[in-house]
């Protein structure tokens, strides 16, 4: 890693990975691919998230289909744990509650590659302060 | 295969399912079979939108309509006007308190949502094992300004001005702390961290750290630069593995880019954390007994002044702040004090997270601007009481707090309105409970936690908690006198008043708020030996109707002490001298035989 030696820096970096996020969720660019992100939070663990995670990894690979897969923290729902977030290129991310093995499938076969939405999706019930 | 052009979501959370949301569901289905367009519009249940009040909701996508207080015989028009001729239906549409006018763009719907996420921003957001990610986000952007830009004392002043209060409790101003740390002079001071976080039912810190510890960390750097301190310490407690790993790994990649070390941003300030492991005991969370346990010494407070702000860690000027505290800093100097002083009440500014539980049906990690109403948290935003039981109190503050009722459910949040309600901040556990808990028993709970957790320092804590335990265990015992509701309220005053920390002075707490909000349940249990919620033990009675009973035998084969005798096929009869209350034959009779009283 370099090391960020000022401001200057950093911002450069800043840019450069908006910019690589930005290209990454554009519907247009071709080499867009599926994002998921599983909500790995003590109480998310604790519910099963590790093995959906291993599941959508498996499932996803052996589908053949390109997608990244990473961790994040906890998004709220603790009552509908797991919850993993669904990024299509080009679509407003999507947070489904209550994955088990066979709802991860569904969400595979139907929202991931038929762009069909299915029972149990988390409406974002908050306000961001990005703008 | 179906290329949907448009989604119709139904609220499915547990609020709008008990106003029919399933029904609308049905409805707008068989609307939109009607017209033939299944293979354009998809109807989908959801889960809850924080907006239960004005349930049940209905959006439409991809145009973002919010529908309110949508009735099943409402689907037809929905699908007519909206889906197929494309108009939108006005008088469905969610109503601006303010102008009254209907909302029909999504993004000024967005304004009305009743959570703000400040120090949760990146939860769930990034990935917290990636530094990269939070820089994405604009991270480490606010050290880096005030390290190129500002004056310590120009960022102190901004921290003022932004009306930032301490969220581990006490509600301290924070820019002022920082202020006090950064006039006192010394070799060497210290940032620490309070990640012990000991509350029964909060688990905000945790959280956080788990889900963005670069904030934190970003944070300590900042007060260590206002305060002229090169030495950061977080104190966690050691049950919190993953929150550990976590921010050690946040702590390694943030030295790997020289965002901690020497030479920060290529200015002369130079600043480093390491980790100090807790052993879980609630009073190491308060400020004094938490350095005292870093110096290896007993976890136990001693007396203020002076305030570690003067005199901390190893005697040096030590600026203890809280998880949540730090993890909003960033944004207030990012998007300027104003930003942050713009939110709230008066005197609470910003917003505060709160972990929901209890008898509420969406429990979970909830960021409220200061000055949202109890009611708009438990029943728009926690969906309101499990099992659609009547709401009875909620609990803030955990031990150190008070059970409100019905009464406060409209006072808007802030740290001063819950201590005029007898109840306290605390870290921001929100207890819900309903019709069934017994709040004499909700009250002994506390005092048996505060027991456990009394370091024994003091006499008014350590023997005047006891006292109390054992009055309250009485009470739901059937044995309580009305003296001992007196006796009750005056040592508890004298607890407040006399103990040493903060530990003791808020533990009777639990007690008085329900003595004043709940009295009668008090008055239940030592006059007519009842307990009205049925909870206590003791005091309800097994019996069973001669009428109903047909004599099976369930109730006598089941019962674990051989309590019930009869024979076959006459009434059943429950000797009390031996019954334990354990509800088996109640719980077993299929014929509604048996009674509680
Ligand atoms: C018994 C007791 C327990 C406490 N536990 C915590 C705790 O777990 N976490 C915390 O941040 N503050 C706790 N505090 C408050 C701290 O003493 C201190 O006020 C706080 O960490 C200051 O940070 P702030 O100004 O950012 O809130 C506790 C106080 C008392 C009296
Ligand atoms: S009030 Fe309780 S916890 Fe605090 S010093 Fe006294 S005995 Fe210890
Ligand atoms: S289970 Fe009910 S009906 Fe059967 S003997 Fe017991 S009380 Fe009577
Ligand atoms: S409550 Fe339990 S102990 Fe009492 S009579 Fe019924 S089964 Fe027996
Ligand atoms: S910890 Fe699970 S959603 Fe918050
Ligand atoms: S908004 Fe529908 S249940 Fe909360």
């Amino acid at each position: 890693m370099n090391k960020i030696k000022s401001f200057d820096d950093l911002k450069q970096l800043r840019e450069g990975l908006q910019a690589k996020i930005k290209q990454r969720n554009s519907g247009s660019n071709p080499e867009s691919i599926v994002r998921i992100k599983v909500a790995m939070s003590t109480c998310g663990i604790a519910s099963g998230a590790k093995e959906i995670m291993n599941f959508l990894t498996d499932e996803l690979e052996q589908q053949s289909i390109e997608a990244v897969v990473t961790q994040t923290g906890c998004m709220g729902y603790c009552y509908a744990e797991p919850t993993i977030e669904v990024s299509l290129p080009g679509k407003e991310p999507i947070v489904f509650g209550d994955v088990d093995t066979f709802r991860a499938a569904e969400i595979i076969e139907k929202y991931i590659i038929h762009n069909e939405l299915v029972d149990g999706i988390l409406p974002v019930n908050y306000r961001t302060i990005d703008n | 295969m179906a290329d949907y052009r448009m989604h119709l979501l139904v609220c499915g959370g547990t609020g709008c399912k008990s106003s029919e949301s399933e029904q609308i569901r049905d409805n707008l289905l068989a609307e939109v079979e009607r017209y033939g367009l299944n293979d354009e519009v998809q109807v989908v249940m959801t889960g809850c939108f924080g907006f239960c009040g004005k349930g049940p909701i209905v959006k439409v996508l991809p145009d973002n309509t919010f529908y309110v207080l949508v009735k099943p015989e409402d689907a037809a028009t929905i699908v007519e006007e909206h889906v197929v001729m494309g108009r939108k239906v006005n008088d469905l549409l969610y109503l601006d308190p303010e102008s009254d006018e209907p909302i029909s763009d999504s993004k000024q719907m967005d304004f009305h949502k009743k959570q703000v996420r400040i120090a949760l921003r990146n939860c769930g957001v990034i990935n917290p094992e990636n530094i990269d990610e939070y820089i994405a986000r604009d991270g480490y952007a606010a050290l880096a300004t005030c390290l190129s830009e500002k004056s310590p004392q120009q960022v102190i002043n901004e921290i003022k001005l932004s009306g930032q209060r301490g969220r581990g409790g006490g509600g301290f101003p924070t820019g002022l702390k920082w202020e006090i740390t950064s006039k006192s002079q010394a070799d060497q001071k210290y940032v620490v961290c309070n990640a012990d976080e000991g509350d029964p039912g909060a688990f905000m810190d945790r959280s956080i750290l788990e889900g963005d510890p670069h904030s934190v960390i970003e944070a300590m750097a900042i007060c260590g630069y206002c305060t002229g301190s090169t030495k950061g310490l977080v104190y966690i407690r050691a049950e919190y593995p993953l929150a550990i790993q976590r921010l050690k790994t946040a702590i390694h990649q943030a030295r790997e880019y020289g965002l901690l070390g020497d030479v920060i941003f290529g200015t002369t300030f130079s600043f480093d954390i390491t980790l100090r492991y807790g052993a879980g005991a609630f009073v190491c969370g308060e400020e004094t007994a938490l350095i005292h346990s870093m110096e290896g010494l007993r976890g136990e407070p001693t007396f203020k002044p002076p305030f570690p702000s003067e005199s901390g860690y190893l005697g040096k000027p030590t600026t203890v702040n809280n998880v949540e505290t730090l993890a909003s800093i960033p944004v207030i100097i990012n998007k300027g004090a104003a930003f942050f002083n713009s939110i709230g009440t008066e005197k609470s500014k910003g917003t505060k997270v709160f972990a929901l539980a209890g008898k509420i049906n969406n429990v979970g990690l909830i960021e409220v601007p200061m000055g949202t109403t109890l009611r708009e948290v438990i029943f728009d935003i926690g969906g309101g009481i499990k099992g659609g039981k009547k709401f009875k109190s909620v609990q803030t503050g955990g031990p150190s707090g008070g059970c409100l009722t019905n009464s406060f459910l409209d006072t808007p949040i802030d740290y001063d309105n819950l201590i005029a309600a007898g109840s306290m901040m605390g870290s921001g556990g929100m207890i819900v409970m309903d019709e069934d808990d017994c709040m004499v028993s909700i009250a002994k709970f506390y005092l048996e936690f505060t027991l456990d957790e009394s370091c024994g320092k003091c006499t008014p804590c350590r023997i005047g908690n006891k006292r109390l335990y054992e009055i309250l265990d009485k009470i739901t015992k059937g044995l309580g006198t009305e003296e001992d509701l007196t006796r009750l309220r005056s040592l508890c005053n004298v607890i407040k008043d006399t103990s040493l920390c903060g530990l003791g002075q808020t533990s009777p707490n639990p007690i008085l708020s329900t003595l004043d909000n709940f009295y009668d349940e008090y008055l239940a249990h030592v006059r007519d030996h009842k307990c009205p919620a049925g909870q206590c033990k003791s005091l309800v009675k097994y019996s069973i109707d001669n009428e109903k009973c047909t004599g099976c035998t369930l109730c006598f084969r089941n019962c674990p002490v051989g309590a019930i005798t009869g024979e076959k096929r006459s009434p059943h009869f429950i000797d009390n001298a031996i019954c334990i209350k354990c509800g088996v034959c109640y719980d077993k009779c299929k014929f509604d035989a048996v009674s509680v009283s």
